[in-house]
């Protein structure tokens, strides 16, 4: 069975998940993707206050779909997310403590994630509608400007997630295919 | 002459944006089902549940947030005569489509100035003139994650089919986890630089599993699948035999001093609809 975890996280809560445990997540998470995570950085650069309470965050690396009437959010998967490589570590040093997206991570965001106890979870890429359903509410909170890259306050219940890197640095893009190559090799 | 009005363009472009990014072809739902029934990791099976689940989720919602550059490719009879400006009857049918089928708008105009066009405008837009007086139009609504990972070689010809395939694995496997596996693999060999990329585009068209007619290359597409589903890197990449779905090969006449060799990747969202005017 799926573990359940609340977002925020606390430093307790991200350091206990390990790579390849499967959760589901429930409460806040914020949206950004390329566009806002520079606007996010220019502000720290000046030492202004982040646009939301950046303190345990979960930020989902997503751009959804517009609304249909009487929807809370459209089709709404993760983007990939080492376009957010330059910027995550200044994030996580502020505070940030848990990264939805898909795709492989660099080394200067793992460092950061040892660093400062920080988790990054994998949503499915390509199932945007599916995952679109955990989603209960959407509000904007800033760069309306940018459109589906607008930063959004979601609220999610039991949003399916996998640990993909936690906060020792262990990958499971590596250990997942090394697991099955491995396996593969003894049934053969 | 057969007359056919711009108007009609727009209509049709309008509606295979919407149909292309909420319904996706038969053949890709079933090539998913058959790697599903034969991936041997339970991990990878789950994951491949899901993919199912949300592409069966329907009600008008796109089965993926990134819906994509409109790729619109029309083959035109010469003996049609389309009253109105064509290029600009198929950006109002993008423009409607993507308006009407709450579809996200992801095109900037400007590379480096960034500023979005507001509608998902201009389309990629590929005319061919082809013998009889109808049109086909095909939309391909294409992601960028997958894009992203595409790749180009100007191989040299002592490179052959060796550095062709190499080529081809050393793509997929550097990809790994970004462009949302299980992919599909569109390979362009031969032709120019840009012919030999609208190659590998092309062959993401084809219907899934459906073959070079040349058993040489048939046989290629086939050895390149088994090679990727052999690297391991699975649905998601968190491990598994299904990496890709499909490999597709398209081949041109080239040089006598090139090899170039395309690779487009698509994601499991293989998207593109077609209709016949």
């Amino acid at each position: 069975m799926a573990r359940q975890i609340t977002a925020p996280l606390t430093k307790e809560a991200a350091a206990s998940l390990r790579a390849g445990e499967s959760v589901l997540l429930s409460g806040t998470v914020y949206t950004a993707r390329d566009a806002a995570h520079k606007r996010l950085c220019a502000l720290a650069a000046e030492g202004k206050p982040m646009p939301f309470p950046i303190q345990g965050a979960v930020i989902y690396f997503v751009g959804p779909t517009p609304a249909r009437p009487g929807q809370a959010i459209g089709s709404a998967g993760p983007t990939t997310s080492y376009r957010m490589d330059a910027y995550s570590p200044t994030l996580l040093r502020l505070g940030q403590l848990g990264m939805i997206g898909k795709g492989r991570r660099g080394p200067e965001v793992i460092q950061a994630m040892k660093e400062t106890g920080a988790v990054y979870f994998g949503a499915i890429g390509g199932a945007g509608a599916l995952l679109s359903r955990c989603v209960k509410s959407a509000k904007l909170v800033c760069y309306e400007d940018l459109g589906a890259e607008a930063v959004r306050e979601l609220e999610v219940e039991n949003l399916p997630l996998t640990v993909v890197i936690d906060s020792q640095g262990n990958n499971l893009y590596e250990t997942g295919r090394a697991a099955y190559l491995a396996w593969r090799k003894q049934e053969k | 002459m057969r007359e056919l009005s711009a108007g009609a363009v727009t209509e049709a472009v309008a509606r295979l944006c919407i149909r292309a990014n909420t319904h996706l072809t038969e053949d890709v739902t079933q090539a998913i089902a058959a790697a599903r029934e034969a991936e041997d990791w339970p991990a990878a099976r789950e994951i491949l549940d899901r993919i199912l689940e949300n592409d069966a989720i329907g009600g008008g919602t796109p089965i993926c947030q990134d819906t994509g550059m409109a790729c619109v490719f029309l083959e035109v009879g010469q003996d049609v005569h389309i009253t109105g400006d064509l290029r600009a009857a198929v950006d109002e049918g993008v423009r409607r489509g993507y308006a009407d089928g709450y579809l996200r708008k992801s095109v900037v105009a400007d590379p480096l100035d960034r500023v979005n066009t507001g509608d998902n405008t201009p389309a990629m837009l590929h005319v061919e003139l082809v013998p009889g007086d109808r049109i086909k139009i095909t939309v391909a609504p294409k992601g960028f994650g997958s894009e992203n990972m595409s790749r180009i070689a100007m191989l040299k010809p002592s490179d052959g089919v060796e550095g062709v395939k190499a080529f081809v694995v050393d793509t997929v496997e550097q990809a790994g986890p970004n462009p949302c596996p299980p992919i599909v693999v569109g390979v362009g060999i031969g032709g120019t630089f840009d012919q030999c990329a609208l190659l590998a585009k092309k062959a993401l068209l084809r219907d899934m599993g459906s073959h070079h007619q040349k058993p040489f290359y048939a046989e290629l597409e086939d050895e390149l699948l088994e090679k990727i589903n052999a690297l391991g890197i699975g649905p998601q990449g968190f491990g598994g035999r299904t990496t890709a779905l499909a490999v597709h090969i398209e081949t041109l006449p080239t040089h006598i001093a090139g090899l170039p060799c395309a690779v487009n990747i698509n994601c499991h969202v293989a998207r593109h609809q077609t209709e016949v005017l």
